[in-house]
């Protein structure tokens, strides 16, 4: 690698259409080299298709794919120095591990592949196994051997499309841990496509939010989390409780909300959305960053808080928390994740709560938006 | 009472035995009749126990002639088909084209159709044509009825393969003809094998097509029929306890190799 940045890729206006649907829209992005990214999305959002048109199995409708100074646009996938990972891993049946992990190196006309091969196996934990179909392992070692096979040509940019998705929820998060390291290791970029929000944020270092074919929003994980953009990003990454609000004043750094009667603080910083007064917005706020007191205990309730009333509709206790729904006036099924320190016993289903955080974790979203978007893609990818 | 218990836990075995039963025994009369030495022309009556006709299997005019003759066009016909036949299979399961759904069924009339009608069809064409009854007739006709067969046996191999495999193989630096050589072709190859065994098969022993379209040329089994007219020496049995022979042994040899990969693998 001659530069430092001989490693990034760089998407300039790619899009591609089959027939008259749009699968991704005209899209920058450029990936550091070096850097752990991801794509997050609901399946059908146009992931895959981004990935494999820098892979170059697909070819882009308009626009220019770069990896570091050069355009690979018109470059056929074996002429490309990138690797992919395979969903479902696509190992040759009719090869032994070795082969299928010698086969990128005999292919570019390198002899002397078995010390190349040992050291990769290795890696990845598989030195015993070399002589094994690829039916014989288990999905956890297929899907080390995938890795190795993409891995040992040293590509400048290694993709993985959704690698994990075939593998029980322990040997996910183990192989979470285990790419994380290998690519710590290795220092070469990668871009991981998943569904998985969970995923993307254990792993990656910068994650772009994808939908019908566009980023919604792209930053570090946290900070995705933390400061959505979108109703989408706000649903899609976690849950998130939103509120419609009409804009009552400004005071200072803080737009002050009217919803339900109640008066809600959003810090300027935070809200995304023009707030003219009289205007609405959608506020927004994470379960576990709610407390919630007894009505009777109301007084107890610093002020300065944010704080809304409403009843305890159900509560489920699932070990390190406990999910409440709380029935109020200003959103029907408001989500509360209470961390069981001190469970207070008249938190129960009917109990009157009030429910308060701190205005620094409020945000604030457009209101022209759909208040659900995202929500039922979540919900179906998690069945 | 304990027979019918014995019964019951035999079932299965005895039910076995007894279809192989079945389709072995003509192999066995065959067999056994191939070490007879009959009074008078016809074989089908046990007289004697003699090995005559297999220490002289070529001791019958012309039927060595009509053996190697079968066992030529049976080679071209199996190489021609399923050449030919591996080819349409990929074109159809991979490229849509404008008369691919004609091409599909067509590629099944050989199958369905009555030979004999296929027969008398090929006849008519052929002498329309002015082309000269013999071995190229029967070798293109061949090819044609085997056809279809590879190409059902290919196509079921090669819809089944992960299309993923040769994009892999294209992410790992393979060119259009290395991913073919390397990844496609060694994957279709059991369907490939098994259309190639089947064709040579159907070849080898078919009477009615070629019969029709042979003029004066005589194949392994017309020659059968036609000494079945006037005498059945012995030495058709004697072809015929070899060729079983040849599969039972390409059988055996199979599975023994089948069972050293395994073991390996284990």
């Amino acid at each position: 690698m001659t530069n430092e940045n001989s490693g990034d890729v760089r998407l300039s206006g790619i899009s591609k259409t089959y027939g008259s649907f749009t699968a991704v829209h005209p899209l920058d992005l450029t990936v550091p080299q070096g850097s752990f990214f991801a794509l997050l999305g609901a399946s059908g959002c146009g992931k895959t298709t981004t990935l494999r048109m820098i892979a170059g199995l697909e070819e882009p409708t308009s626009g220019v794919v770069s990896l570091g100074d050069q355009d690979v646009t018109n470059l056929p996938p074996y002429k490309r120095p990138v690797n992919t990972v395979f969903q479902s891993y696509a190992l040759f049946p009719h090869l032994d591990i070795f082969e299928n992990v010698a086969f990128g190196l005999r292919r570019r006309g390198i002899k002397s592949v078995k010390k190349q091969v040992e050291d990769m196996l290795d890696l990845v934990q598989l030195g015993e196994q070399a002589r094994k179909k690829p039916h014989q392992l288990s999905g956890g070692q297929q899907q080390r051997v995938a890795v190795a096979r993409a891995l040992i040509n040293h590509p400048k940019v290694l993709l993985l499309d959704e690698p994990l998705g075939a593998l029980d929820l322990k040997l996910r998060r183990q192989m979470q841990l285990e790419l994380k390291r290998i690519q710590t290791e290795v220092g070469i970029t990668f871009i991981h496509v998943t569904h998985d929000q969970e995923e993307a944020m254990t792993m990656a270092d910068t994650v772009a939010v994808m939908n019908a074919g566009r980023v919604e929003q792209l930053g570090a994980p946290a900070d995705l989390y933390e400061n959505p953009n979108t109703t989408f990003v706000a649903n899609f990454l976690g849950t998130s409780n939103l509120i419609e609000a009409e804009v009552d004043s400004r005071s200072g750094d803080d737009i002050v909300l009217k919803a339900g009667g109640g008066k809600l603080v959003l810090p300027v910083a935070r809200c995304s959305a023009p707030a003219t007064t009289g205007g609405k917005v959608l506020v927004g706020v994470r379960p576990e960053k709610i407390s919630l007191t007894h009505a009777d205990d109301a007084g107890e309730i610093p002020a300065g808080r944010n704080r809304i009333t409403g009843k305890i509709a159900d509560s489920s206790f699932i070990g390190v928390s406990t999910q409440y729904v709380i029935d109020s006036a200003v959103c029907p099924e408001f989500e509360v994740y209470a961390q069981n320190i001190d469970r207070d016993s008249r938190l129960v289903p009917g109990a009157d709560v009030v429910l308060h955080w701190s205005p620094a974790h409020t945000f604030g979203l457009d209101a022209a938006q759909d208040i659900d978007a995202g929500v039922e893609t979540a919900e179906e990818e998690a069945a | 009472m304990a027979f019918v218990n014995w019964l019951k836990r035999h079932l299965v075995v005895i039910a076995g035995l007894v279809t192989l039963g079945y389709l072995l025994l003509p192999n066995i009369v065959v067999t056994v009749f191939s070490f007879n030495k009959p009074k008078g022309r016809f074989n089908y009556e046990w007289q004697q126990f003699s090995t005559d006709a297999w220490r002289d299997p070529c001791g019958v005019a012309d039927m060595c002639g009509s053996l190697s003759l079968s066992l030529q066009i049976a080679v071209w016909a199996t190489v021609g088909a399923t050449v030919l036949g591996t080819m349409i299979a990929f074109a159809l399961v991979r490229y849509r084209f404008r008369a691919r759904g004609a091409v599909n069924s067509l590629i099944f009339l050989p199958m369905a159709m009555p030979e004999v009608v296929m027969a008398a069809s090929l006849l008519t064409l052929f002498l329309n044509m002015g082309a000269q009854l013999g071995f190229w007739t029967i070798l293109i006709a061949h090819i044609m009825f085997c056809l279809s067969f590879v190409v059902t046996a290919v196509k079921a191999r090669v819809m089944s393969m992960d299309p993923r495999l040769e994009q892999a193989a294209q992410d790992l630096y393979a060119g259009p003809a290395q991913t073919f050589l390397r990844v496609t072709l060694p994957i279709a190859a059991p369907g490939i094998a098994a259309g190639a065994l089947l064709a040579f098969a159907l070849s080898f022993d078919d009477f009615i097509i070629t019969n029709f379209n042979a003029g004066s040329t005589v194949t392994f089994p017309m020659f059968v029929w036609g000494s079945a007219q006037r005498g059945t020496p012995v030495q058709i049995n004697v072809i015929g306890t070899a060729m079983f022979l040849v599969a039972v042994l390409f059988v055996l040899a199979g599975m023994v190799i089948g069972n050293r990969r395994n073991r390996q693998k284990a």
